[in-house]
């Protein structure tokens, strides 16, 4: 349903985006993750045709975003990163306009509005001024006007910012059920949200794609470093540094009781060796875990790379605390 | 296309009668329209009431001495008027985010212009069909010709296109609705005021200048008469203007 190659935009010097290619086939939901200013915005942008590439194709829907962009923009929904909505309009008037806008018969409109409005839940607030709404209400409003024609493929720039948790779960679920019928594509730095909602993630970072898997292919990939947890009663420095000393550890983090022991990748087994100078320094061990990689470690090992080792260490103690 | 841009020019027109934009700029300009007409028409009266006296042959005609004045000085008043219609249209879409709804909806950019155009038109269309009612009150009282204001009519309309024209670039080319209100009265008036170097700045740049002025073109609509130079000259600027207009916001796409 979508296909892109070798995008490339440039801001100035600056690439924004660099050499993206991916797919998203039909009824996928596919989620876009990526640190602030990584270019999730910019290529959604492209994709629905709001500023053209500097470099590269990209085809929704069998049609050229460059040399037919009505029949894309036809075609798609589009969720910008502020929902662009006016706060002088009612929501029911403001929805129409965007079914209006998006060609929707004249004899649909009513229907189209009415339906989206109860998938959205916002039928309580159908004939208020959208600038008297809450954030949260705006940014359904704008997913709404995104729904309304309903479009084959949706391009989502982070719809649940601004959403208390109840909200975030309904607009979760509203995703996940479009599943099947529309083609989704969602950006997000909000980690669990791409776990919740989506069937693959592609994980860019500086304008280029680190990864591209699903969730469970990302964490089994990412097994390779492992991360484990020691819970001492007696944490003391003699025996936290003796365990530093053991040969293949790569980092060791101490917050109180717990000890977060990385093991360099590819190294021979060694947990036992760690528990044996945890006993005989008489610490007192309490507990020794495998430490269950959550994205966000997915997602810092594969954007931080460039990082120092004490830069790790410090994003190990913040994950550890 | 036409669905298109009606589309577009029905939300605005909404969006005027909605906030009080339209009925600050509608009250405003009746209040000096008539302040205009009351004093144009008894200075009329007056003066004729002298002709008379002295035996000055026959005295000036409703067309010349109310028509021309009063169409004459409506311009100058679009042109203070205009920039507060134009300025929001395209830098509040900016403002709002609203432009990436619109530049992502399957409509050109010209039937965007075109709506956002044909609104403005529309609202100025509302003001003109209001000041019907001095033609209706020369009527009652006396027997002024048909084809001065009619012309006058045409010509206000169409001029107000340019100014109009020209709020819709500045408003394109910023979103701070100030600037390009500022800048729509400030070009409105160069173009105004650009003939009057035509003394000083010899016969060939003179022609120029004269042939460049918005309101040198006027002369002919305020005195009857209907000349397609004039019209092909007003209509040349709008669509100028609205070319521009379409060069700026493609180019923002570009950036």
């Amino acid at each position: 349903m979508i296909q892109v190659s070798h995008l490339t935009k440039f801001y100035g010097p600056r690439a924004a985006v660099n050499d993206l290619s991916f797919d998203v086939k039909k009824g996928e939901i596919v989620g876009f993750l990526g640190p602030n200013g990584a270019g999730k915005s910019t290529t959604m942008k492209i994709l629905t045709g709001f500023m053209p590439a500097s470099e590269g194709t990209a085809t929704i829907a069998g049609f050229d975003v460059f040399d037919q962009p009505i029949e894309v923009k036809r075609n798609i929904g589009f969720l910008p990163e502020s929902p662009p909505v006016y706060p002088d309009m009612q929501v029911d008037d403001y929805l129409s306009f965007t079914a209006r806008l998006h060609q929707v018969p004249q004899d649909q409109i009513t229907r189209c509005v009415q339906s989206v409005l109860e998938k959205t839940s916002l039928g309580d607030v159908r004939k208020r001024l959208i600038g008297n709404l809450s954030k949260g209400y705006r940014q359904r409003v704008g997913l709404a006007q995104a729904l309304v024609h309903n479009p084959k493929v949706l391009i989502l720039d982070e719809p649940t910012v601004g959403l208390d948790p109840k909200q975030i779960i309904e607009i979760r679920e509203l995703i996940k059920g479009l599943a099947g019928d529309h083609t989704v594509i969602l950006s997000s730095h909000i980690l669990p949200e791409v776990t919740a909602t989506c069937q693959r993630i592609i994980v860019i970072n500086r304008g280029r794609i680190v990864a591209e898997d699903t969730l469970e292919g990302l964490t089994s990939r990412m097994k390779k470093g492992l991360l484990y947890s020691l819970i001492v009663k007696n944490p003391t420095q003699e025996g936290i540094e003796a365990i530093r000393q053991i040969d293949g550890i790569n980092t060791l983090t101490a917050t109180g009781a717990q000890l977060l022991i990385e093991i360099k990748p590819h190294s021979k087994e060694i947990r036992d060796q760690v528990v044996e100078v945890a006993v005989s320094k008489k610490m007192g061990v309490l507990e020794f875990s495998a430490e269950k990689i959550s994205l966000e470690e997915i997602f810092l090992q594969l954007t931080t790379v460039e990082k120092t080792e004490s830069e790790k260490a410090e994003a190990l103690t913040k994950r550890g605390a | 296309m036409i669905r298109n841009i009606w589309t577009i020019a029905r939300r605005d027109l909404r969006a005027y009668f909605t906030s009080p934009i339209a009925y600050i700029v509608i009250a405003g300009y009746m209040f000096i329209m008539g302040w205009m007409f009351a004093n144009i028409l008894s200075n009329f009266v007056v003066e004729n009431a002298r002709y008379t006296q002295f035996n000055y042959a026959k005295g000036m005609s409703i067309a010349e001495g109310v028509i021309r004045p009063l169409y004459g000085n409506m311009n100058v008043i679009f042109l203070f008027l205009v920039p507060f219609i134009t300025m929001r249209l395209f830098a509040e879409e900016k403002k709002l985010h609203t432009i990436e709804l619109l530049m992502t909806s399957p409509i050109t950019l010209w039937e965007m212009i075109f709506g956002k155009f044909l609104s403005s038109m529309l609202l100025v269309a509302t003001m003109l069909s209001l000041t019907l009612v001095y033609p209706i009150i020369l009527y009652t009282t006396g027997n002024p010709e048909l084809g001065p204001i009619l012309t006058s009519y045409i010509g206000t309309f169409l001029l107000s296109g340019c100014y109009l024209a020209l709020g819709l670039l500045f408003s394109a080319a910023t979103e701070n609705q100030i600037i390009a209100g500022a800048m729509t009265f400030v070009s409105g008036l160069f173009f105004w005021l650009i003939s009057w170097a035509t003394q000083s700045a010899g016969p060939v740049w003179g022609d120029v200048f004269m042939y460049l002025s918005l309101i040198s073109h006027f002369n002919n609509f305020g005195q009857g008469l209907l000349n397609t130079a004039d019209v092909f000259y007003y209509c040349s600027f709008i669509g100028i203007g609205l070319f521009l207009t379409h060069r700026v916001l493609d180019s923002f796409r570009w950036r």
